[in-house]
């Protein structure tokens, strides 16, 4: 079936842009550029359809990557179900992101260097999702961690911008680590890092094992997903243009240790620690950044802080065990986060790159395109009855409420705070009266397209995707009868805080003020994110710095080492005078001599005085 | 002729040729060494062509009596790693005449015949087969390094060359007091006659005995390596050394210490390096981790990545000491990968001092906006080093790290740490150096690459894929002839049984 097109398509983009786009017209650009991506995406109808119900996995092999002694890692794709599911997503959002991107990107300078990273993330997103074993998914893993990496730094001569781009880098690392200790163990375990072979041994392992591996394969997972406590740089890759905010840290690349942790569900379903874990560490991470999300007043902070929220109901659907409800919201997430990334794109767009909301207000008659679309995606997001968000989260809180009463009430909490911050931000932008200084302007066509389709998508994509039913042949069934009481518990939690926002922020505009004023303490703490940056720079990366330069580098290294090498020098130099007295020989033999004395006693202080 | 006798006497010709080059045209000795070197590379090909991948043992077999007394051959042969050190060499060698074109204008004749002298004996060490040989080979390579730092380098030179050359010596002359020792008992020089009296215990050396040997060579080794806490000259020569020599210093010569661990004093000693080989791990940790911290507060860029390299060595001596099939091709993989993208990230550098005429990091910033092609040369080459999956890196650690996995779980997990360490350090050095605000007196500086410039790093980034894509090219004759050694060290130690048993069964099932 040539599954290698899909990834490949969107690579040749990448290389004839990145190699020469900057002499050619934008329209050329774009021609590859979307071309590629929208190509891609046919080319994955057309081989869905070629394979029908895929009920088993299809994999196609290409060439053999590594291959030492036992270890042997091919490079297959493979696509079942679940990477169909997947494969839609990415390349169905990411050609109209691409799209909209036309428009947003029109006077950005940079234009191909930005679409050739986009196609780059591209080829990596679809080579993980189209992997057949860890090592080709860490391929796809590590590649979209580097197109981030480079968006995120796309104004590259703004400081903060590039401060964002390492940390997202460098915070994924230490995800990363977790995620390769996690192969080094399967492949000790197993023999293998193949997806199938890995999975049909899964249930002979023993439980400490998979726990082990579980848990370090969650460690790679909250990286990639922002989970606590790696989250902290996703907020900060807002740096990079809204678009890809919209496609890398709403719509895939964030969602990937989502998949990734479904995708390994056999180990999961063998090691019920690690599975308690990530739906805890899930829920902490929904409730805390849906907490700073409703005090943040950057409108894509704002979404940031929800994107990180929404990723830990994903995680929580897939520690109870719920996979297809996190996928599902993983899809239904996609479009309506995106959208909510555009739509706040076209704002700022609209206003000359103004982001804090409190330079907007009464937009609605002014954009009315975009306040349409938008409302589409916050009333999804707050799982308004019957949109794409209401199913999705559903099928997590009815999985949760099974798994523990506790944890299904905090998601519903949040679900609640979900739609008063939406709504906050929804009406600080569009309601009421116009507080900035730039004259708004409607976004051209280009933009305005994808975003209607997006908002058809966050509104029917729920009941027409039914993506528990379509991964059945993938993931165990859920025994779940479908209770109405969680269901409307969790609706009227939506409902209560979109009343919440409008009271607050459309009927009482003075209310917020009375709010923080009387809760001082806990908003400077919402409102600066808990100090977590603050904290991991003065206990991490501070002690670190400081420890490397004065202790390792001016203490040990030219201290102590050198201290020794040049003193044993200088030592042999007089030992070689003296000796010259008693004897003519050569200083330089004896230098020599000597100072090797000294090193092999170095070595042995080394050895056997600091080692043991 | 034999190819491989060619490979290794072409650069020897062609550096006493130079010699008698004329002084007053610089550009004939310029010219004379791209040549010199360009046919050696192709000699090497060549003996690429020829190899024959499915076999483990020595090819291209040449021997000749050099000395009647005592017995010295001149026996030189390529098995299926040092084929590829040997390529590495003649691949950079070009290489460095091309990037010093321009660099070097006092003494160019000298300078050049210098290059190829090195050249000789870098590829006569990684072929030598006779123990007397091969130290003088090693000392050959010495004499050339030491003048290319001592009088083509920076300001401290001469304190760097000294330095390099003492260090070196000093584990050196340990080697040949073993070399020697091992010729009384043994009475020959010829490495695989050694071998076979071992293996046919026809020469048994007592624990005592095997353990000085073992240290002896081990000690010469690993200061080249370097290997924690020897590796102190390394910055020094590093930072001191003209462009061409820091990147033959870091490529191929630091190479000669894990390839002599890996062909001498593993199958030689191999129960004192089993005994060993835990407090060597630990040292080899250490050194990832140390070499990672401090080249992450380096205000120098040639430091950084000095630094960065005994961080990046620490990689290939854990490999090695993990025992295991993965371990030892990751590390002759990673031996590989840190020549070609160290070398590159020092040829880079070496570009960008040409141009602002400082190695301070704090001297540049917004290079990405003068000079595209060069900030995207160097962002391939960082991403290669710090072990980007689809470039060359990636493969070495992997394969190393999993190696160490199967040993010992806890060398892999400190290890990986190390792996952190090197994305912070890179970015923050590009960071640092590409991004941010263009100021004035890099703008003027800083005109991206030169025709001649793209000549030589189109070729290394071209290699940083291909072995980072399709490392089976290069894995292949690797795996045969490490799986050799890895049985040739196949050794029961009574004292540490329970130790011997697990690295057993863990070996077998890594094979």
């Amino acid at each position: 079936m040539q599954l290698w097109l899909i990834p490949a398509l969107p690579l040749a983009g990448f290389l004839i842009n990145g190699l020469f786009g900057r002499r050619f017209s934008k329209g050329l650009v774009n021609a590859f550029a979307i071309g590629s991506v929208v190509l891609a995406f046919l080319w994955v109808l057309k081989t869905l359809f070629g394979l029908g119900g895929i009920e088993t996995a299809y994999t196609e092999h290409y060439f053999t990557w590594i291959q030492s002694g036992a270890l042997s890692i091919d490079c297959d794709f493979s696509i079942d179900r679940l990477t169909a599911v997947m494969l839609l997503v990415v390349t169905g959002i990411g050609s109209l992101i691409h799209i909209y991107a036309i428009g947003y990107m029109a006077h950005e300078g940079g234009y191909y260097r930005f679409f050739a990273y986009l196609n780059l993330f591209m080829f990596f997103m679809l080579t993980l999702v189209l992997a057949a074993n860890y090592l080709v998914l860490f391929v796809g893993w590590e590649g979209v961690g580097l197109c981030s990496y480079l968006l995120i730094g796309f104004y590259f001569d703004k400081k903060f911008a590039t401060d964002a781009g390492n940390k997202a880098f460098i915070v994924n690392r230490i995800g990363d680590f977790g995620f390769s200790l996690a192969m080094f163990l399967i492949f000790k375990q197993f023999g293998s890092l193949d997806f199938a072979g890995v999975f049909k041994q899964a249930p002979t392992a023993p439980v400490a094992m998979l726990t082990l591996i579980g848990i370090l394969l969650m460690v790679g997972a909250c990286g990639k997903s922002a989970q606590i406590p790696l989250f902290v740089w996703l907020p900060d890759a807002m740096a990079g243009p809204t678009p890809v905010s919209a496609l890398i840290h709403a719509a895939t690349m964030v969602t990937a240790g989502v998949y990734m942790t479904a995708r390994s569900w056999q180990i999961y379903a063998h090691a019920p620690i690690a599975m308690d874990v990530i739906a805890y560490i899930g829920i902490a991470t929904a409730f805390v950044a849906a907490t700073i999300g409703l005090a943040q007043n950057d409108i894509k902070k704002v979404f940031a802080y929800s994107t990180v929220s929404q990723l830990g109901y994903m995680f929580v659907g897939v520690g109870c065990g719920a996979f297809s409800a996190g996928i599902y919201h993983l899809m239904t997430h996609a479009f309506f986060k995106a959208l909510l990334f555009l739509g706040a794109g076209a704002v700022i767009h609209s206003l000359s790159g103004e982001q804090d909301m409190r330079q907007m207000g009464g937009l609605r008659t002014k954009i009315p395109w975009t306040f349409g679309v938008m409302l589409c995606a916050s009333l999804a997001i707050a799982g308004f009855p019957f949109t794409s968000g209401f199913f999705s989260k559903d099928a997590i809180l009815l999985a949760a409420s099974h798994r523990a009463s506790w944890l299904y009430w905090v998601g519903v909490f949040t679900a609640g705070m979900t739609a008063f911050y939406v709504f906050r931000a929804f009406f600080m932008t569009f309601t009421g009266k116009y507080r900035g200084k730039e004259h708004p302007h409607e976004s051209p066509p280009v933009m305005l397209i994808p975003l209607v389709i997006l908002a058809v998508l966050s509104i029917v994509g729920g009941f027409a995707f039914k993506i528990p039913d379509f991964l059945h042949t993938v993931f165990p069934a859920v025994e779940s009868p479908e209770e109405l009481a969680p269901m409307v518990i969790a609706s009227a939690a939506g409902l209560l805080g979109i009343g919440l926002a409008a009271l607050m922020y459309v009927y009482k505009p003075g209310l917020p003020d009375v709010v923080v004023s009387n809760a001082k303490g806990l908003y400077t703490l919402v409102y600066n994110k808990y100090f977590v940056d603050e904290i991991y720079d003065a206990g991490v990366v501070k002690p670190l710095v400081g420890g490397s330069r004065l202790v390792l580098w001016k203490g040990v290294d030219a201290g102590l080492i050198d201290g020794i090498v040049n003193g044993v020098g200088a030592r042999a130099k007089n030992l070689g005078g003296l000796l010259r007295l008693a004897q003519s020989g050569n200083t330089r033999s004896y230098a020599t001599w000597v100072a090797f004395g000294g090193v092999l006693l170095i070595f042995f202080m080394a050895l056997f005085g600091g080692v043991r | 002729m034999n190819l491989l006798l060619l490979t290794l006497l072409l650069p020897a010709a062609g550096f006493l040729l130079a010699l008698v080059l004329p002084r007053s045209s610089p550009a004939a000795s310029r010219y004379w060494a791209l040549g010199v070197s360009l046919g050696t590379f192709v000699a090497s090909l060549a003996l690429l062509g020829w190899f024959d991948r499915s076999l483990g043992g020595d090819q291209f077999t040449v021997d000749r009596l050099w000395i009647a007394s005592p017995e010295i051959h001149f026996h030189i042969a390529a098995d299926g790693v040092s084929i590829w050190l040997v390529l590495l060499s003649t691949f950079l060698t070009p290489i460095c005449v091309l990037l010093s074109w321009n660099h070097i204008q006092n003494r160019v004749k000298e300078f050049y015949a210098f290059l190829l002298l090195l050249e000789f004996g870098l590829v006569g060490v990684f072929l030598a087969q006779d123990l007397f040989l091969f130290y003088v080979l090693w000392e050959v390579s010495l004499v050339p390094m030491y003048f290319l730092i001592g009088i083509w380098g920076h300001d401290r030179r001469i304190y760097a060359a000294v330095k390099f050359f003492l260090y070196t010596m000093a584990g050196s002359v340990l080697m040949l007091a073993a070399i020697i020792y091992l010729y009384t008992r043994s009475g020959t020089f010829s490495y695989a006659a050694i071998l076979d009296q071992l293996s046919s215990s026809r020469l048994v050396f007592s624990p005592f005995e095997q353990m000085l040997l073992f240290l002896a060579f081990f000690v010469a080794f690993a200061i080249k390596v370097p290997l924690f806490p020897l590796h102190t000259w390394l910055p020094d020569a590093h930072v001191e050394a003209p462009t061409a020599g820091s990147v033959m210093l870091a490529s191929v010569m630091l190479k000669m210490g894990t390839f002599g661990i890996l062909h001498y004093a593993l199958p030689l000693f191999p129960a004192a390096a089993r005994r060993c080989a835990p407090w060597i791990v630990v040292l080899a940790i250490i050194g990832i981790l140390y070499g990672a911290l401090v080249a992450m507060v380096q205000p120098n860029m040639k430091k950084l990545v000095a630094y960065s390299s005994v961080s990046h060595l620490g990689f290939v001596v854990l490999g090695i000491f993990s025992f295991t099939q993965l371990g030892l091709d990751g590390a002759v993989y990673q031996m590989l990968n840190h020549g070609i993208s160290t070398g590159a990230l020092f040829a880079l550098v070496g570009i960008m001092y040409e141009r602002r005429h400082s190695l301070d990091i704090d001297d540049y910033g917004g290079v990405a906006t003068a000079a595209p092609w060069l900030a995207t040369a160097f962002l391939i080459t960082t991403l290669a080093s710090i072990g980007l999956p689809l470039l060359n890196n990636f493969v070495g650690e992997f394969l190393v790290l999993q190696g160490a996995a199967i040993a010992n779980f806890r060398w892999a997990v400190w290890a990986a740490v190390g792996v952190i360490f090197s994305a912070c350090y890179m970015l923050w050095l590009y960071q640092r150096v590409f991004y941010g605000k263009l100021k004035e007196e890099v703008r003027s500086h800083m005109p991206d690459l030169t025709l001649r410039e793209w000549a030589f790093i189109v070729p290394l980034i071209a290699m940083m894929v291909w072995m980072g894509v399709y490392s089976k090219s290069f894995l292949d004759p690797v795996s045969k002839t490490t799986a050799r050694v890895l049985a040739q060290t196949q050794v029961h130690i009574p004292e540490r049984v329970d130790l011997q048993r697990t690295l057993r069964t863990e070996v077998s099932r890594a094979r």
